[in-house]
């Protein structure tokens, strides 16, 4: 039996990591949290997940500075990268898409959204 | 709902729409007509059924019958049909048509999904369309949601059902808070308001037919009437795409299953025994 996939989940309100996780898990993933980009660099020193959902806005190291943080630190495999945030025009998709970003959420978003992209990338099977 | 309330409703979109309504769906008739009942101001479905029952209630049928037959959809709906279209069904067209010429149908193409995404497969994997003469015709029985199609213009909640961001950046301009189809991709659309059930000879020829998640809403003889009539409507070599709960078996012999493509029908006498070779692809590519 093979393990689950692992969830960086990095958001600065502990009530959307929350719903967050609760969907990722019942989907049936394994889950970890970072309450901003600077924490989230933190884990991925030691730990590599399959891909991290990441919010925009945040203290300490905000969400774009911590996608270009992760992608030059060349981790093996590189974690697939969901942009999860309030930003929703074209501009900052770009500018997320530039610096790596695989794929991009603008909240608010319910469960039919976040399979809809993680079938995208391949995470979860298509039904 | 009592059970003369429930008959004039079924009866009402199974002579209008053929659509079938079992009683063990009533519930949808709640979630659907909740709508009407609130816009019109009434207390209840039971009132607006009482309106109903009124001469002169033609604008009400009509709103009826729209509300329950639109449904859910997003843009790749399913992802396999496309990925069929992409590797099979258009590379094995563009080796046939010495004429450059495509003509496709959305057979019941709702608020739109349907059509844009094939309109931007073909623009994404086909440059060589570039120089054909591409024809996409999108009907839907609604009025309603075919304005809406027509307008290409989306919430964000709606470009977040099966749309990579990829091609959200590539297809759509950002107008407020909404999403809207280039100009480039819909010029190639057509939208016309057509009942299945109606005349569809004036719709023409087609190379491609999508009629997916359709059969499903309507009983045995309606869906047989429906296949002979979409089965006049396609080229010899032309195909037809159902949904993955669909199926012609049983309903219409003029058409059989392209082997090896699921979803895929052509017309039975023009269907060789090697699908390959049917397809103009090596065996490898259909998958």
């Amino acid at each position: 039996m093979t393990s689950p996939l692992l969830c960086l989940v990095v958001d600065d309100s502990r009530v959307i990591r929350r719903v967050a996780v609760d969907m990722l898990q019942s989907l049936g993933f394994a889950t970890a949290e970072a309450e901003h980009g600077l924490a989230a660099v933190k884990f991925c020193r030691t730990n590599v997940p399959d891909f991290v959902l990441l919010d925009w806005n945040m203290p300490e190291m905000d969400g774009i500075t911590c996608l270009r943080a992760l992608r030059a630190m060349d981790l093996e495999p590189p974690p697939r990268v969901v942009m999860c945030t309030t930003e929703s025009g074209m501009p900052k998709i770009c500018e997320a898409l530039e610096a790596g970003a695989d794929e991009y959420i603008m909240k608010p978003y319910d469960r039919n959204v976040l399979l809809d992209k993680l079938e995208l990338l391949g995470l979860v099977a298509r039904a | 709902m009592t059970g003369a309330d429930f008959t004039l409703i079924a009866t009402l979109l199974k002579e209008r729409s053929g659509l079938i309504i079992t009683p063990d769906k009533g519930y949808l008739l709640e979630t659907r007509l909740g709508p009407i009942v609130r816009e019109r101001g009434l207390a209840s479905l039971a009132a607006l059924i009482e309106v109903l029952r009124q001469p002169g209630s033609d604008a009400l049928k009509n709103q009826i019958v729209e509300a329950m037959t639109t449904n859910e959809t997003s843009f790749f709906r399913d992802s396999h049909p496309f990925d069929t279209l992409r590797k099979s069904v258009i590379p094995g067209l563009i080796q046939r048509r010495a004429t450059r010429a495509l003509r496709i149908w959305s057979a019941a193409c709702s608020t739109g999904q349907e059509p844009y995404s094939i309109a931007m497969t073909l623009k994404d994997h086909f440059p060589i369309l570039g120089g054909w003469r591409i024809e996409i015709v999108a009907t839907d029985i609604s009025a309603g949601v075919l304005e809406r199609a027509r307008s290409g213009t989306y919430s964000t909640f709606e470009v977040q059902r099966g749309l990579p961001i990829q091609m959200l950046v590539r297809h759509f301009d950002n107008v407020d808070d909404q999403w809207r189809i280039k100009d480039e991709l819909r010029r190639n659309i057509t939208f016309r308001p057509i009942n299945l059930l109606g005349d569809l000879a004036s719709l023409g020829t087609f190379d491609i037919v999508l009629c997916r998640n359709v059969l499903i809403y309507f009983d045995q003889p309606t869906k047989t009437r429906i296949m002979h009539a979409i089965a006049h409507r396609i080229a010899p070599d032309g195909v037809l795409m159902l949904g993955g709960a669909e199926s012609v078996i049983g309903l219409c012999d003029a058409f059989s299953g392209v082997p090896g493509l699921r979803g895929v029908y052509g017309h039975a006498a023009h269907i060789p025994p090697k699908p390959a070779s049917w397809l103009n692809l090596p065996v490898s590519a259909v998958s």
